[in-house]
């Protein structure tokens, strides 16, 4: 570090990496910025991109919420979350408990077929399970669209929890069942009490892929009543596109939760994401 | 692996593949085991713990896969009788111009959803990467993985604000004296296309530079030192060592960014519906169009299962490519 050149060399160095760090949050934030400024706008008013609304218009918020009926819209799509994400996690970790640890009859060959589940998307199975589900009454109803959604998430649930369980020492399920205990018993009360992170991190995941799941509920529920919110938001752009105040709120409030869920459980969510997790 | 592990002996390496399973079958084989029903019950019972997770995926993804397969064998309007065609709707595809016209605006979002952000995510990783201090990685993070998260079709609506004619980006462009390139964008026949994969870019950059952020804490500071010392640049740094060394985050980033491209559907549908004209078409809105407004099932089918084959191959070479030794 004697000569100039080398010494703003390090300097520049070392203010390259929050800027980077800086450009990328503005990346991001900037048009979160630009809705939230939109949704505080006056209703009908003319608007441009970035302006300082004059004073904080909140009725757009509530007229959202019931006028445009997002209120029942978020309602039914905690319905939808609340049937798939324990149901899901449930028969994702017998499954990976299963693969993972017992004497399953073609266990290598049963796992490559639900593994090939990760790469059919969405578009490969919607246009049979529309006219199947029809078919049986299963169109516009709660346990349609959520078994539709459970077989589309099981491949990666059953991938999660049978890396997890292959982690967990041998030792524990030797022991026990030296002592006798089933394999039920070994999964309820010495693996699953271990297994807190890992289940934690799927339900997250699960739930960010049930309330972000746009196709099917667009598809298999064609009931206005019945919409999932992300639907109802896609719907609501084709009818009200022109007034912005509204629609922004209308996007604040579908996004709200699954905010919150991930702001609370964000170390889960991203560590699931970075092992591979592929967006539902 | 724990010492725990090291004192039973030959339990299989935790996440083995299937040879090391098989070593552990023989190894259960070899103790004195009870009778031969009690290992049959076992067996029964171990079915039925996958039972729960086989069944829903059975009945609701993979015969609804083979049924589309089927029905791509058919001329079907969705209420009249079918009738067999054979293969004649694959032979549409390749002709119709507007199928193919979907097919290759897939291919320019890869360029969009995978190349731009794996190239922005790895520079500004290595960048990041050689700041001394870690302070508010926690924030960064969390910042950067915001997109991940929120519907697709809240993105797309953020994003038609941006754009509007009225939006923030033909805002910015007059305020540095540029109002003469202000167009509107999602509108344009040149520009919707760039427009749309540039959201994808901006869904997916802050996962890749994160992806490759945390590669980048697994390698050794040792080797760079030694790199260093035989007076490597930081080029050469990033090119020799860096690049080849972050290789399973690569095929992690390929996998995820490229099945997000080729099968966009939520984005489109919401920015551009696929124009204007047919623009911004792309496979996804094409099966839509055609299954459940178009009467042409059939098609649609045919081209669903066309999609369905071109992800897995793509995952499956980007796999096998990110297996191989470097």
């Amino acid at each position: 570090m004697t000569s100039p050149t080398s010494t703003t060399r390090a300097v520049t160095g070392r203010l390259a990496a929050p800027f980077v760090l800086a450009l990328f949050m503005a990346a991001v934030l900037v048009p979160f910025a630009s809705l939230l400024l939109a949704a505080l706008q006056p209703a009908g008013a003319p608007l441009t991109g970035f302006a300082l609304p004059d004073g904080l218009h909140f009725e757009n918020f509530s007229r959202a919420w019931s006028a445009a009926g997002f209120g029942t819209l978020l309602r039914s799509s905690v319905v939808i979350a609340l049937c798939v994400v324990p149901a899901a996690v449930v028969c994702a970790t017998l499954a990976g408990y299963a693969l993972a640890t017992l004497d399953v009859p073609g266990r290598g060959r049963l796992y490559a077929y639900l593994l090939l589940g990760l790469s059919i998307p969405t578009e490969g199975t919607i246009i049979p399970l529309y006219y199947d589900l029809r078919a049986i009454g299963l169109t516009n109803t709660v346990p349609g669209l959520a078994l539709a959604e459970i077989a589309a998430f099981m491949p990666f649930g059953v991938f999660w929890m049978r890396a997890h369980f292959s982690t967990m020492p041998r030792s524990l399920m030797e022991a026990a069942r030296l002592d006798g205990a089933s394999s039920w018993a070994t999964l309820w009360r010495i693996l699953l009490p271990n297994s807190r992170p890992a289940v934690t991190t799927l339900g997250v995941l699960y739930f960010v892929w049930s309330w972000n799941q746009f196709l099917l509920p667009l598809i298999l529920i064609q009931d206005p009543a019945r919409r999932t919110a992300p639907a109802g938001l896609g719907f609501f752009t084709g009818q009200f596109g022109v007034d912005v105040p509204l629609l922004a709120a209308a996007t604040l409030i579908v996004i709200a939760p699954v905010v919150l869920v991930y702001l609370f459980f964000q170390r889960h969510f991203i560590s699931g994401v970075l092992s591979g997790a592929l967006k539902g | 692996m724990t010492t725990a592990d090291r004192l039973t002996g030959p339990a299989p390496a935790p996440g083995a593949q299937s040879p090391a399973e098989r070593a552990a079958g023989s190894t259960v084989r070899k103790r004195p085991r009870p009778a031969r029903s009690g290992r049959r019950r076992r067996r029964a019972v171990a079915l039925l713990y996958l039972l729960p997770a086989l069944l829903p995926y059975t009945l609701f993804a993979v015969l609804p896969l083979l049924h589309t397969a089927y029905l791509s064998l058919f001329d079907w309007d969705g209420v009249t009788l079918p009738s067999f065609v054979g293969l004649d709707n694959y032979g549409r595809i390749v002709t119709d111009p507007q199928l193919r016209a979907a097919a290759w605006h897939a291919g320019a979002l890869i360029l969009f959803f995978s190349v731009l952000p794996i190239c922005l995510g790895l520079v500004s990783a290595a960048i990041v990467s050689r700041r001394a201090g870690r302070r508010g990685t926690t924030l960064v993070r969390t910042v950067l993985f915001l997109p991940q998260v929120i519907p697709l079709v809240a993105v797309g609506i953020l994003w038609r604000w941006v754009y509007a004619e009225d939006g923030t980006l033909n805002q910015a462009l007059r305020a540095i004296g540029l109002g003469g390139l202000t167009d509107a964008w999602l509108g344009s026949f040149t520009w919707a296309l760039p427009a749309v994969g540039l959201i994808g870019s901006w869904v997916v950059s802050g996962l890749c530079m994160v992806l490759f952020l945390s590669g980048t804490q697994r390698i050794d500071p040792e080797i760079y030192e030694a790199a260093r010392m035989d007076g490597a640049g930081p080029v050469r740094e990033f090119m020799a060592i860096t690049v080849p060394l972050l290789r399973p985050e690569f095929a992690v980033a390929l996998s995820i960014t490229v099945i997000a491209a080729l099968s966009s559907f939520d984005l489109i549908y919401i920015t551009t519906g696929g124009g204007p004209g047919n623009s911004t078409v792309v496979p996804g809105i094409l099966i839509y169009r055609l299954a459940f407004g178009g009467g042409a099932v059939g098609v649609a089918s045919a081209l669903a299962i066309v999609l369905t084959v071109v992800i897995s191959l793509a995952v499956l070479v980007i796999n096998r490519l990110s297996r191989e030794a470097p």
